[in-house]
């Protein structure tokens, strides 16, 4: 099958989902970012990759941590970056989306990072440049509807490897509205390509998607029982914003159930770590003793976060 | 460059007598206190045969120029970088840079832009077991054992193998 993320050689020009990318991909994407650890650490954090090369942010949808660890990996391979404000510009004049793409191609872009509210819309960008016949400009999928997000699967699978060295021998648990999280999906994908034997998911029957059993996941809807064992937490935010209907009692019913406390995490192996792609709803589904605590790696993925963006740049600038 | 033996008729040379060579050529100049970074692979692999030879006391740093390579337009991002480790401040430093092969020059450039962002040594020298000419920049090599000429298309590569020992293979494109 044609996967639109790769080149004729096989390489990866897009980044648009981890559905469908092979082994070997997934582990050059984390082993390079091992190699841009080093250089957020130097006095220069900069490298000369990207020099001269423009990155537009394409935001049509808010985000801050997101756009700002793409903006910071950006300039560190020394790419111009330029961030538009969909939301107040064209779009909201009647520009379509396509007509915006060919107009910042017409200002010379070589890469677009698109956060969009629908799912597919990287995809349809990066087919239009390739019918336009512009091979050479790339497209990062920096979150999709509730489609995918590739870059922080990729950071939480940075995270797992450093913490825990080899994915062949885990047991990882995905925690709380797995039914609005591109995060969960693109997760879940990544974990499965990287041969983790057992993921699971754990959540109340309103917010996981049905047939995640089809995906090879566990599923469970107790915590007690979910939470027994596991090497990886990965939690979830409670995605108010997406939630339509009533899913859910109460945000307060929600975080004796399902948010992770002290006494839950207790049940994890001891030396597990746990994981939250933020921003956190403290008291929702996270306590503070926990999200403060010595097995929260929640800020290190953070900086992971912008070795892996500064991979997966430079991987797909390149091909 | 004097008229040398064909080497892909002549015995091949051995790679780690050459080390020991190199590391004699080096030793005059210790009283500097150089500090030592190999380029990522063979170069990686020869800094530790000095260090040895020479009773080096400081760890050698390692560098990989793929992140500074001027064909990354054209190759696009080495599939297998690996990270740059400079144990060491090369601030006012004399620096040996180690490679196995000298040619067109671009690589000791890119290692230079690198080590450069590291901080300001006091100077850098190149160490190298071959130099091979074909030179497309005004680089040379401080400290060099082996003069060796090659037809276009021919590559000398240095390879470790299992047992630890380096030695040449000469492949022809």
């Amino acid at each position: 099958m044609h996967n639109p993320q790769l080149n004729k050689d096989g390489e990866l020009t897009h980044l648009l989902s981890l559905d469908g990318l092979p082994e070997r991909i997934l582990t050059q994407i984390l082993d390079t970012a091992e190699s841009f650890m080093e250089v957020s650490a130097r006095d220069v954090k900069k490298v000369p990759l990207l020099r001269g090369k423009s990155v537009f942010n394409l935001f049509f949808e808010n985000s801050t941590r997101t756009r700002t660890t793409f903006e910071i990996a950006a300039k560190r391979l020394s790419a111009d970056v330029i961030n538009l404000d969909i939301n107040k510009s064209s779009a909201s004049k009647g520009e379509t989306l396509l007509d915006t793409i060919d107009n910042l191609v017409a200002m010379h872009a070589n890469l677009f990072v698109v956060r969009h509210a629908s799912s597919g819309a990287p995809y349809l960008i990066a087919e239009h440049l390739q019918n336009i016949g512009r091979d050479d400009v790339h497209v990062v999928n920096a979150g999709d509807g509730r489609h995918a997000h590739p870059t922080q699967g990729l950071l939480d699978m940075y995270t797992i490897r450093h913490y825990k060295k080899d994915f062949t021998q885990l047991r990882v648990a995905i925690v709380g509205d797995i039914l609005h999280s591109r995060v969960a999906r693109s997760d879940i994908h990544a974990l499965t390509t990287l041969g983790v034997p057992e993921v699971r998911a754990i959540g109340p029957e309103t917010l996981l998607p049905k047939h995640l059993d089809k995906l090879g996941v566990h599923v469970f809807h107790d915590m007690e029982q979910g939470l027994k064992d596991v090497d990886v937490i990965i939690m979830l935010r409670l995605q108010n914003e997406r939630m339509t209907g009533a899913l859910l009692p109460s945000a307060g019913e929600y975080f004796r159930h399902y948010g992770l406390t002290p006494q839950k995490l207790a049940l994890a192996k001891a030396d597990a770590i746990v994981m939250h792609p933020g921003p956190m709803n403290r008291g929702v589904e996270i306590h503070s003793a926990v999200a403060d605590g010595p097995q929260a790696v929640i800020l290190p993925q953070v900086t992971f976060g912008i070795a892996v963006r500064m991979a997966v740049m430079s991987i797909v600038a390149g091909n | 460059m004097p008229l040398l033996p064909d080497v892909s008729t002549s015995p091949p040379a051995d790679a780690e007598a050459q080390c020991r060579q190199l590391a004699e050529l080096i030793r005059p100049h210790l009283h500097r206190h150089p500090a030592f970074i190999g380029i990522h692979s063979g170069g990686a692999w020869i800094a530790e045969r000095l260090k040895e030879s020479l009773g080096l006391s400081e760890g050698i740093g390692l560098i990989d120029v793929s992140f500074y390579r001027d064909d990354f337009a054209e190759k696009g991002l080495h599939p297998q970088v690996k990270p740059t480790v400079i144990p060491f401040d090369v601030e006012g430093r004399h620096l040996i840079l180690v490679d196995d092969v000298l040619y067109t020059g671009r690589t000791t450039r890119a290692a230079l832009n690198e080590l450069f962002d590291y901080g300001r040594p006091a100077s850098v020298s190149l160490a190298v077991l071959a130099d091979r000419g074909g030179r497309e920049l005004p680089i040379g090599a401080t400290y060099c054992v082996w003069q060796v000429e090659l037809r276009d298309g021919q590559n000398l590569v240095l390879t470790r193998h299992a047992d630890g020992q380096l030695a040449w293979r000469l492949e022809n494109a």
